[in-house]
């Protein structure tokens, strides 16, 4: 409350924890009870290649995984950046803390559109 | 008849003691009596020296909030039957400094109220014979609830993150804060979203939620901080988007 | 400026282990770790989306990878926090945005039932989508 007005990308990268928040809730439980459970246990079979490939391979499905990717990711970093500095009482490292949370976001997102952009061919 | 221990933290700074020491208390145990009863049965009559707030015994003044057994109560709100058998822990309101007692500094809270402008902004004052601003009961519903808050700070006390960092602005500063945003007759939402974007601001809240759990008075601090974190993204996204817009 | 009486003030200090002194600290803690399990299964997804991607051997070797029983204790402590973090976010969707249709303020009860039920819907949908259709 120092300056009377200070630009800060809070608000920005709350926009993004708060989108990353609702995507991982509305689709990652589906997604982690079929790959990570019922197909691995044989309750459910598992999609056959092809179909799957057709699903992934469709720009829509690769442009929306994206955006979940790089949401969820930022989601998570910003969880995590409070989490250690509060947990811990480490609060006063947190430019240190928020580039290493943020920074792993971010490449893990890049990651994310550079598999999504090529693998396909 | 009935008697009940109250634990009462004591700290008194003129007898060189450097930090509070616990000393029990045994005080009849009434169906009527709140914790504050029982206080005040010690101050009366079995030691003159204990000091604690307290003005309206009728959970109004907002005066009396202690930590009771560890959580923030207002005391005189809180019957010592419903916390028998006792021992009963009463410690100063947690995360502000201690005067001496059961009495704790409130400087920082009042900067942090008035920081955010708690009152009608006009952009042009309506002269006085034009009469009062008037608002209809759905207008007066958008805000009703977080009007309530008495500033007994409880909601302070119970928040983690103002424990760790003492320059957040806090669950009730930022709950007045967006009283006033919502309000029909008021006109200042920017200036206040301006200072509640800051970084001490409303980010620094993570919705631990406990802040309304405490309250007494049913506010949703809690939720009141997440909707002005909407409204202040939004003000960021649009002079991001619009900037010929700010000022 | 800190003043003679000031500077007697008792200043306490949040313990480290601050969140192990209270039950719902502790449940706040849990509901924040859920982050990292988010993070874990976007990693397993995009392994998913690569081996897919490589041809029908990279995918079958990576549905044996999932079948470990090691794999799937681990994700099924994922989806425990998964499923927390998606049922708090959801309980707390209403209190943290108001929604307002034709100028009317609806009701939070309302607000919660259409979250979940957006949240049926998507599940249905990506049911559907990759494993019945
Ligand atoms: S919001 Fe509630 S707990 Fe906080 S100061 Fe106001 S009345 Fe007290
Ligand atoms: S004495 Fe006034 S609120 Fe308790």
């Amino acid at each position: 409350m120092t300056s009377p007005r200070r630009v800060t990308p809070e608000p920005f990268v709350w926009l993004m924890f708060s989108a990353g928040g609702v995507v991982a809730a509305l689709i990652l439980p589906v997604l982690l009870v079929l790959f990570g459970v019922a197909i691995p246990l044989g309750w459910v079979e598992a999609p056959d290649h092809a179909h799957l490939l057709a699903v992934l391979r469709h720009p829509l499905t690769r442009l929306a995984l994206f955006g979940v990717c790089a949401l969820a990711l930022v989601h998570a970093a910003h969880r995590l950046r409070f989490t250690v500095e509060h947990t811990f009482r480490l609060g006063r490292y947190d430019p240190a803390i928020a580039t290493v949370t943020y920074g792993a976001a971010a490449a893990g997102a890049a990651a994310a559109a550079y598999l999504l952009l090529t693998a396909f061919g | 008849m009935d008697q009940i221990t109250l634990r009462v933290a004591r700290y008194r700074p003129d007898d060189e003691e450097t930090e509070p020491v616990l000393v029990d208390y045994d005080v009849p145990l009434r169906p009527d009596w709140a914790v504050l009863d029982g206080l005040n049965y010690i101050k009366d009559e079995l030691d003159g020296t204990l000091s604690y707030r307290w003005s309206c015994r009728m959970g109004i003044c907002g005066s009396c909030g202690m930590m009771v057994d560890g959580e923030p109560k207002l005391t005189c709100a809180t019957f010592l039957v419903d916390l028998a058998p006792g021992p009963v822990r009463i410690e100063p309101l947690a995360n502000f400094p201690v005067i001496r007692d059961l009495i704790v500094d409130l400087t920082d809270f009042m900067h942090k109220l008035s920081s955010v402008k708690p009152w009608l902004i006009r952009q042009d004052e309506q002269p006085v014979e034009d009469g009062e601003y008037l608002q209809t009961p759905a207008q007066l519903d958008e805000f009703k609830q977080f009007s309530m808050c008495i500033n007994c700070m409880l909601c302070y006390a119970a928040c983690p993150v103002y424990g760790l960092d003492g320059s957040f602005v806090g669950p009730a500063a930022i709950a007045l804060a967006h009283r006033y945003d919502l309000d029909s007759r008021d006109e200042g939402d920017r200036q206040r979203l301006t200072i509640l974007a800051q970084p001490d601001g409303v980010w620094d809240c993570t919705f631990v939620g406990e802040c309304s759990t405490a309250c007494p008075k049913g506010v949703d601090p809690a939720g009141a901080i997440q909707q002005a974190k909407l409204a202040a993204a939004q003000e960021a996204m649009k002079s991001l988007l619009l900037p010929w817009r700010s000022r | 400026m800190i003043s003679p009486l000031e500077a007697r003030y008792y200043r306490r200090r949040m313990p480290l282990l601050w969140w192990a002194h209270r039950r719902s600290y502790a449940i706040f803690v849990l509901r924040e770790l859920s982050s990292a399990f988010v993070a874990l299964f976007i990693v397993e997804l995009l392994l998913l989306v690569r081996a897919t991607a490589r041809g029908p051997a990279a995918y079958e070797s990576f549905l044996d990878t999932m079948a470990h029983p090691a794999m799937i204790v681990l994700n099924l402590i994922a989806l425990a926090f998964v499923l927390l973090h998606a049922i708090t976010f959801a309980n707390l969707t209403p209190r943290a945005m108001i929604v307002r249709l034709r100028g009317r303020r609806v009701p939070s009860r309302v607000v919660l039932a259409g979250v979940y039920a957006g949240w049926l819907l998507v599940t249905a949908f990506l049911a559907w989508l990759l494993v019945a259709a």
